[in-house]
């Protein structure tokens, strides 16, 4: 989390106060520890390094300001300068002729076919008229996995002969014009970079429809290979643009800038979830800090700034601030992050969220949590220190859960207002005026 | 062909890359910082993860301070050696396994992964031994997954157990465990959805799984194994804990080591967790499924 980075830097660079400026010497230190931290988030150590050598061309002879700290400084030098690296503002699908083809290729389960259906609904929201067609004749019911997950969606699939990727690929412009679609999405078959054979198949197709968009699929787990098979595919057909997968999980997603680095293509979209409308534009300000640990804020910020009304939030923070955090201000917060949607999401997005011990993502856990507090008296609530063993016994008894459900909850809300206790003294303040959520 | 000529292989084509440079820098060469400097990138740039480099490369140093006589070439075995040191986890389970019948083998793992492909082939390994398999399809929530797991029985000889998609994982896996009672067959694989780690509802959905099963025997599931895809860079750290936290995986198969990715995380994860290795995957037909050895593992990730 920010605290952490900040803290990891801080260490480095504390004796750089009063020095006036970054020099190289006083810099070495902190870019061999970013060098660390780029690496822990699996950006390849080739474009770990390229990026290093930038970030210290742009610290060096920066004034040290007196109103942050250096460490404080560091971190938005590097996140400035990781959100230029990982590209400007999203860029859209290319379109050619129609039915213009979008070619989707990428190593063998990274997320293709998942991606074709996703990109195919989200087109058709912005007025194209898409066919998926269907080019893995290879991988077992690849097939049927595309043909079902265009039932799901309302989309037609070309299929052609099932067995010839190349004459499907090349029927289906007839197939679309029949029906008056706009644009194919091709869905290839997976392969590894280092198969010939199958590369100079690709490389066959996308000579054959010329497409003016061809995107290369990346699962967001992936590791230092990224470079090298972004590379290969580089070598052997022309790429357009970039999708992230699987980035609904707990990977730092370090291969983004890899990627991206290494093709200088923009990544235009992320898969979330699996689910075909769990599909984004990628922004690469909260890539950045995902990568660095410093968690979604800006997108958890945006969510809670839908689903709080700044009122409540602003009486929140003056009591955090006091320190004053009670049991009936944790209900309210509750029924506030109910109304910002799946919390598995919600609380992904806070950084060190997932770290607090015994705090689990469960839904159902409202349920309880809020039946043991209800079971409180107002005193009970107002003053939780009072809550003593025969307390413990009658609270558990009065909401039908058991002293041990009691007794988390109570460990859970006094971890949480030391946290708050922490926050208070240094921040991190949420832009927006949204101070409350680290309570939870 | 045996196991370290078909792994040589199957990683062949990616002899030019960066790992594979290694034996060529370390004949005839001095040994000073430089030399430790490109180990230590060539080891990071196979995923083995920032702790455990340093760890290697601050024991090669310590040898090299203790022993001045040490020559490079020598550094090249002793890289080896504490690689297939860190690898050599608890004995696979190797003859021992379906010592019992039936023998119940759970597969789990991030979307992706490469189960489905590890179910066929391990069906296949068995029948090859004789064994009557079956395999149960416990992926009942990705489209098509059912259709791809009759394609990899038929291929196998295996018999599907199958329900409709979106029924209960563990309803299936329950259904499954009778009808192997009462076919009297060897072995039981079931085939899982993916889920990431951090999806607390789906993990509890896996533990559901195992749990059915214990109601049959609390030694029920024989096996559970972690698909681990070689790509996988430091988040394989992650789903080693989470699948292990949710599901008790006894072993890993580390899958697609036919690509140009080296799986060195597996480094950090044995470390950490003591597990076996169990199987290595190195391409999509039935038979690219090997025994992990330590040994050869390591010059894969070492040697040209
Ligand atoms: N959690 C998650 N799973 C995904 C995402 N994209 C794809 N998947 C899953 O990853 C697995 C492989 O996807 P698939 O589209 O079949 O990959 P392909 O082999 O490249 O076509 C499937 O289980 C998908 O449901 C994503 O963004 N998040
Ligand atoms: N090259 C290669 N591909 C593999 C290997 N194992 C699985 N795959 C491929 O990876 C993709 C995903 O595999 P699948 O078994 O469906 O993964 P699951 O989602 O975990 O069940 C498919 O295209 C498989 O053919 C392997 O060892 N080598
Ligand atoms: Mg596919
Ligand atoms: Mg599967």
């Amino acid at each position: 989390m920010f605290d952490n980075l900040t803290g990891r830097l801080e260490t480095f660079v504390r004796n750089l106060r009063g020095q006036g400026k970054l020099s190289e010497t006083n810099v070495k230190d902190t870019l061999r520890e970013v060098r660390r931290i780029l690496l822990e988030a699996d950006v390849s150590l080739k474009a770990a390094k390229a990026f290093v050598r930038d970030v210290q061309e742009k610290s060096l002879g920066h004034e040290v300001l007196k109103s942050v700290t250096p460490g404080q400084q560091m971190v938005k030098i590097i996140h400035d300068e990781l959100v230029s690296f990982l590209g400007g503002a999203s860029e859209p699908i290319r379109f050619g002729k129609s039915p213009s083809p979008i070619l989707v290729v990428g190593l063998n389960g990274a997320g293709k076919t998942t991606t074709s259906a996703k990109l195919a609904a989200h087109l058709r929201k912005r007025g194209r008229k898409p066919l998926l067609v269907a080019a893995d004749t290879f991988r077992p019911a690849a097939i049927d996995q595309l043909e079902t997950l265009g039932r799901q969606i309302d989309i037609p699939v070309f299929s052609g002969d099932r067995k010839n990727a190349l004459k499907t690929v090349a029927d289906s412009r007839d197939y679309a014009r029949e029906l008056s679609l706009d644009c194919l999405i091709i869905d290839s078959a997976g392969r590894m970079a280092v198969n010939d054979e199958l590369m100079n198949q690709l490389q066959e197709m996308q000579d054959a429809i010329k497409p003016p968009e061809t995107l290369l699929v990346v699962d967001g787990m992936t590791g230092q290979d990224a470079v090298r098979s972004a590379n290969a595919f580089l070598e052997r057909i022309e790429l357009t643009g970039l999708v992230m997968t699987k980035l609904d999980g707990d990977s730092r997603g370090g291969a983004a800038l890899s990627i991206r680095w290494v093709t200088g293509k923009p990544i235009k979209f992320i898969g979330v979830g699996e689910k075909t409308n769990d599909f984004e534009q990628f922004h690469p300000d909260r890539m950045a800090g995902r990568i660095l640990g410093l968690g979604d804020v800006v997108s958890f910020v945006e969510k809670a700034q839908e689903a709080v009304d700044i009122e409540s939030a602003q009486k929140m923070a003056d009591k955090l601030a006091k320190q004053q955090f009670t049991f009936d201000d944790f209900r309210e917060q509750l029924h506030q992050l109910k109304n910002m949607g799946p919390l598995e999401s919600v609380l992904g997005m806070i950084p060190g969220m997932k770290s607090i011990k015994g705090l689990q993502v469960d839904e159902n856990q409202f349920v309880v949590v809020e039946s043991i507090i209800d079971s409180m008296t107002p005193a009970e609530r107002e003053v939780p220190k009072i809550i003593n063993g025969s307390r413990r016994r009658r609270i558990a008894q009065g909401c039908g859960r058991s002293v041990q459900d009691v007794n988390r909850l109570l460990n859970q809300f006094e971890q949480m207002q030391k946290m708050i206790k922490r926050f208070g003294k240094k921040g991190p303040k949420f832009p927006g005026g949204f101070p409350g959520m680290p309570g939870f | 062909m045996g196991l370290f000529e078909k792994l040589k292989t199957g990683l062949a084509r990616t002899r030019e890359l960066t790992v594979g440079k290694l034996s060529n820098f370390f004949s005839g060469r001095k040994i000073d910082e430089d030399l430790l400097e490109e180990l230590e990138e060539a080891l990071l740039e196979a995923d083995v993860g920032v702790d455990s480099v340093d760890q290697l490369i601050e024991t090669v140093r310590e040898r090299v301070k203790l022993d001045k006589s040490v020559s490079s070439t020598q550094i090249g075995e002793i890289l080896r050696t504490e690689l297939s040191t860190m690898m050599i986890g608890p004995d696979s389970l190797g003859a021992n396994r379906l010592a019992k019948k039936p023998w119940v083998i759970i597969l789990v793992g991030v979307n992706g992964s490469g189960k489905t492909t590890t179910a066929g082939k391990l069906a296949y390994k068995f029948a090859k031994e004789g064994k009557k398999t079956a395999i149960a399809a416990a992926d009942t929530f990705r489209a098509a997954a059912i259709e791809q797991v009759e394609v990899w029985a038929k291929r196998s000889g295996a018999r599907i157990i199958k329900q409709a998609t979106g029924a209960d994982p563990a309803s299936v896996t329950f259904d499954a465990y009778q009808s192997v009672l009462a076919h009297e067959e060897d072995v039981l694989i079931v085939d899982t959805a993916g889920r990431l780690q951090d999806k607390h509802n789906l993990m509890q959905e896996l533990s559901k799984i195992t749990n059915v099963l214990k109601r049959f025997d609390p030694d029920l599931p024989n096996e559970v194994l972690l698909i681990l895809d070689a790509i996988t860079g430091q988040n394989g750290l992650s789903q080693a804990h989470g699948f292990t936290k949710a599901a008790g995986v006894t072993g890993l198969v580390v899958t697609k080591l036919d690509g140009s990715a080296k799986g060195g995380v597996i480094i950090p994860i044995l470390r950490e967790l003591k597990l076996p290795i169990e199987f290595i995957g190195i391409g999509e037909s039935v038979n690219d499924i090997y025994p992990f050895e330590a040994k050869a593992y390591a010059d894969a990730l070492l040697t040209n």
